[in-house]
Formats: C-alpha cells, sequence, structure tokens
C-alpha cells in the first residue's frame, strides 16, 4: 500500500496530466475522502476513459453504476471506479447529463466488463449506451415498465392504499 | 478443453455461417438441478461442444439497491447477508466498514482481529462449499458429504456469536452486539486444531487424483488478462495468475498485521480454481491463529465497540432506568442519528472477490445512493467465453468452480 505522499503525488500527476489533455472539458477534479473525483464533460468521457487506461495504467474497471438527482439540470449521472492495480491506486470519474440526452458512448470497447454494468444502468435508470452489442433490461423483466432506481419510481407498490412512502424513510 | 481464441463474450462467431438445422438448441437451467441455483443459459451445440452461450439472469432479483435508498443504515446489513449467503459475515463486515469509513469511526483493534476470525472463518466456509461442490460436479460425492461438516462447525461459531447461521446480521456499525461467549472461543479453537487435518484429507481425495485432475485440467480456461479485461477478482482471478487480494492490495481491519501468502495459479481452469481455494482455506486458518495469538497478547477480553453510542445500542438494563442510553436507543432505532455528507467507496476480499460498497450519502437516514459491486455479476458475464469450444460436461464443471452465487449476482 502506497503510502499517503506517494499517493498525493500521483493523483497530483493523474490531475496535471489531464487538465492539460482535455482543458475546459473537465469540469472539475475534487478530492472524495480518500479518491480523487474528474468530473468530465460528457462529450469527452469516452476519450478520457481511453487516456486513463492506456496513458495511467487504468487497467481495471470496478463499476460503473448509474445516478439519478431529481430537479438538477444535469439529472442523470455515470459514475466509474477506475483501479491500477499495479500502483495500488483508484479513481473516480463523474459525468453528468439532461435527461433529454441519455446517450453515452459505451465503454465495451475499452472493457469488456463494461458490458454488464452498462446494461444494469439502462435496466434502472434509463440511460442508454451508443455502440453497446446487446443493451436490454438484465436483471428486471423485458417488459418492465419503469427504470426503478430513478428517483420519483416509488419503493413500495404504487397500487397499494395501506402503505405510504412516507413511513418507510424519506 | 477448449481450444477457442478470446473473443468478446457477446460475439457469435462459431455460429455465423453454421446451417442452424445442424445445431442444437439446449436450455440449461433456469431451475437445474446441476448449476446450484437459477441461472439460465441457452447454448447452441454442435454435437456436444458448445458454439454460443445466451445468458438470463435476475431470476431472484431483490431490489437491494432500490430497498436501502429507504433504510436507516444499521437496517441495511441484513439486505448484505441476502448477497453471498455463503459467506455473509464478510459481508456484513464490509457493509460497516464502508458506513465507519464514511463517519471516521476508528474501532480498538480487539474489534477488528475479532472482525478478521470471523472474516477468514467465512472465507473458510465459503471456500468449502465451493470446492465440495466442484468435486460432486465431477463426481465425487464423498467430499460433499464428508468435508461439509467444517461449514457446520463453522456455522455452530456463528450461531454462538450472533444466533443465525445462514444471514447472519453479525456486528454491528461501530463494533459489536455482544461479547462473544466463551464457548464461541472454545468452538473457533477446535475448528483450527483440526481443520488442518481435515483439509489434508480434502486433498488427498481430490488433489492428486487423477480422474479429478483429467476431468478439471484446461476445462473452462481463462489468461490474466482477458481475467483482468472482464473485472475478475477473488480466487478465480489468482487462478489466471494475478495476485490481486484486497487484503493486501488496500488493507482494511488490520488485515496488514497479518502474514499470509496468496496462493496463485497459472492456466485460469477449474483445476487452478480449485487448488487456489483449497491453499487459501490454509491461508485463512494461519490468518486466525495469528489473530488469536494477538488477542491474547492484548489482553483485553471486554472491548467491543468502539466509541459510538450513537450507533450501537446500549444495554438494555441502562436503557429502562437512564435517560442518557434511553434516548440513543430511540434515536438508533429510529435511524436518526446525523450522517456527514459525502461518497466512499469500499471494498472488502469477499468470498468471491473485491465486494465492493459505493456509498453515496446527502445526510439522511438513508443513503442518497448504494451501489453494491457484487464480484460475481462482474464476473459471470465471462462465462459464455470461458465454456465455448467445449464441451457441455465442461460448462457444468466450470459453473460450479467459478462459485457463483444467484443472491450476490441478481441483488
Amino acid at each position: 500500500m502506497p503510502g499517503f505522499a506517494v499517493k498525493a503525488e500521483r493523483d497530483q500527476q493523474v490531475k496535471d496530466r489531464v487538465s492539460a489533455a482535455f482543458g475546459e472539458k473537465i469540469t472539475a477534479i475534487e478530492q472524495e475522502r480518500d479518491l480523487i473525483c474528474i468530473h468530465v464533460k460528457k462529450d469527452t468521457l469516452h476519450d478520457l476513459l481511453r487516456m486513463l487506461r492506456d496513458e495511467h495504467d487504468f487497467h481495471f474497471l470496478t463499476t460503473c453504476c448509474g445516478m439519478h438527482f431529481p430537479g438538477e439540470a444535469q439529472e442523470f449521472g455515470l459514475v466509474y471506479h477506475l483501479h491500477n492495480m499495479r500502483a495500488g491506486h483508484r479513481i473516480r470519474v463523474k459525468c453528468r447529463t439532461t435527461a433529454n440526452d441519455l446517450e453515452f458512448q459505451t465503454a465495451t470497447d475499452l472493457w469488456p466488463t463494461a458490458n454488464w454494468m452498462e446494461r444494469e444502468a439502462w435496466d434502472f435508470f434509463g440511460i442508454k449506451f451508443k455502440g453497446h452489442p446487446n443493451l436490454k433490461r438484465i436483471l428486471n423483466m423485458e417488459d418492465f415498465p419503469a427504470f426503478p432506481l430513478r428517483k420519483d419510481y416509488p419503493l413500495e407498490d404504487p397500487t397499494r392504499q395501506d402503505k405510504d412512502d412516507r413511513f418507510f424513510g424519506r | 478443453m477448449s481450444q477457442h481464441p478470446p473473443t468478446d463474450f457477446w460475439s457469435k462467431d462459431l455460429v455465423e455461417g453454421r446451417d442452424l438445422s445442424e445445431l442444437t438448441t439446449l436450455n440449461l437451467g433456469p431451475t437445474h438441478p446441476a448449476t446450484h441455483g437459477i441461472f439460465q443459459n441457452v447454448l447452441t451445440l454442435d454435437g456436444e461442444i458448445i458454439l454460443h452461450t445466451e445468458q438470463t439472469i435476475g431470476y431472484i432479483h431483490r431490489a437491494f439497491e432500490k430497498i436501502a435508498e429507504r433504510r436507516p443504515f444499521y437496517q441495511i446489513t441484513t439486505l448484505t447477508d441476502r448477497m453471498n449467503y455463503c459467506s455473509s459475515p464478510i459481508n456484513n463486515m464490509g457493509w460497516h466498514m464502508t458506513v465507519e469509513k464514511l463517519l471516521n469511526i476508528e474501532l480498538p483493534q480487539r474489534v477488528q482481529y475479532m472482525r478478521v476470525i470471523v472474516m477468514e472463518l467465512a472465507r473458510i466456509a465459503d471456500h468449502v462449499i465451493c470446492n465440495t461442490i466442484i468435486g460432486q460436479d465431477a463426481g465425487a460425492t464423498t467430499p460433499f458429504l464428508y468435508v461439509y461438516q467444517w461449514r457446520e462447525k463453522i456455522y455452530e461459531v456463528y450461531e454462538e456469536i450472533c444466533g443465525a447461521r445462514l444471514t447472519t446480521n453479525m456486528g454491528r456499525i461501530g463494533g459489536w452486539e455482544r461479547n462473544w461467549s466463551d464457548l464461541a472461543w472454545v468452538k473457533i479453537k477446535a475448528i483450527i486444531k483440526d481443520l488442518p487435518a481435515g483439509l489434508k484429507e480434502f486433498d488427498k481425495m481430490l488433489l492428486r487424483n487423477r480422474i479429478f485432475m483429467d476431468r478439471t485440467i484446461g476445462c473452462g480456461p481463462i489468461s490474466g488478462e482477458r481475467a483482468l479485461r472482464y473485472g475478475f477478482t477473488g480466487p478465480n482471478l489468482r487462478a489466471a495468475g494475478v495476485d490481486y487480494d484486497v487484503r493486501v492490495a488496500d488493507p482494511y481491519s488490520s488485515y496488514n498485521e497479518f502474514a499470509f501468502d496468496i496462493p496463485i495459479g497459472t492456466n485460469g481452469d477449474t483445476y487452478d480454481r480449485f487448488t487456489v481455494r483449497q491453499e487459501e482455506m490454509k491461508q485463512s486458518i494461519s490468518i486466525i491463529r495469528q489473530a488469536l495469538e494477538k488477542l491474547e497478547k492484548l489482553g483485553d477480553k471486554t472491548t467491543i465497540r468502539g466509541d459510538v453510542p450513537e450507533w450501537v445500542l446500549p444495554p438494555k438494563e441502562e436503557v429502562y432506568s437512564a435517560m442518557e442510553p434511553l434516548i440513543w436507543h430511540f434515536k438508533i432505532v429510529m435511524g436518526e442519528t446525523d450522517v456527514p455528507v459525502g461518497e466512499v467507496y469500499h471494498c472488502v476480499e469477499g468470498g468471491n472477490g473485491e465486494l465492493g460498497f459505493y456509498l453515496v450519502s446527502d445526510g439522511g437516514r438513508a443513503p442518497f445512493r448504494l451501489h453494491l459491486r457484487r464480484p460475481c455479476y462482474i464476473y459471470y458475464q465471462a462465462y459464455p467465453e470461458m465454456i465455448k469450444g467445449g464441451m457441455l460436461s465442461d460448462a457444468i464443471l466450470t459453473m460450479s468452480s467459478m462459485n457463483v452465487i444467484a443472491g450476490e449476482l441478481d441483488a
């Protein structure tokens, strides 16, 4: 496990190279606890992932998952966790988009493992992936009428009168 | 033995251009006795050779990520039980540590060592199940009947610690719910004393068994490079020759104080996956032994939690007699404890690999978003590639050696 100084240095290296390469396409780079998080514009996401994989040796895609922020202009998002196992270095990449523009470039050409992760994001958030070889629902049934992890989808069966979401948390 | 050059698992290259009337379509699953769980694979076969596989999953999907968005943090532990139910304590501890990371809680050494012990016991139980089932699917029923007793003994330890056997809900955010009974320690010590001999017997039955070796060597192989691209972690990745183990790469719960080896394989086939798990169990025994020694050295026999009254329930008699414990009790049970806003990713080495929790908190009583990185879900997609060009009977063995657990797959 690299010491704190080594890790900070690596983070800084990635920050510098990424901002130099993509300029204003990177909207922010922030420190979230132990990881740095790169916020990138949607049209550059794929190029950034490719660069991180090829030039910074983030050869392992740990997760890719959808996000939903109702009420915000950039309503939907994707979060990637990348891992450079040789250096023991992790990084987070975030990308946000509006509800009318829900198509991202697929990452299956970079990591075949993105296939099911992206299908999960489609299944639960309705986020589409351009160039995905087989974009269909994965955990829910094919004719499921909604995207259930969106915040506006109720947890309890909406046809039931006896259960009220307000009594179950938020 | 699969001689097929690797192509992405969704590619239909072996089927293309073939006269479909010559080929057979076979439904393996959804409920097939040889798949040990609910998985559907629609195979396209030429004789007994698998040309293409179409997977369907999600038969026991229970929407844990959605449910977690409406539950106080401590109630999510019970959801994690039901992911990889062969080693639920690891999932429980992983979740507790994720929340502790969000809350910046430091735990006393004794709690950490106890967690290490129970996680390693869970790993042994997980690997016992997987390896005996490999034997079972290869036609060797004996280990499944005899070695399984060790899983039973480990479950007895769980019972002593938390009262449950399978879905354990063990430990709490910030420590343990109660101190372990004397009997629990006796049982743990009995296991680490007797298990090495049991494993030796298991080794004798299968490890150099000619029939077993012929059956498993070269069955369902994957190269280290392909395995990494498919997001493999855990024993399956190590069998392919990559020495990645979260316990070493990102030590948690004081694993950095323990000395142990990471066994790796070379071919990434069923036999290597079997031997890697076999050796990992021996390493786990050594880790538990070291933890017991460290606990002995600590001399502390009472500490079971960190200094976090807002997360661990106070003793019941205090709740009934004093004001402050009553308030804490109420706040904890109602899930009214404040949490900071923030995002954490924490991972532990589960029975099947890197079990990750990506937790986004907006300061509410439930997570804003919880994403579960289930190792099974991620590596099971490589299954079609691993069995392509091989025989149908090898597909069964490959699946059991990957240790695909339906609960973890579908979450």
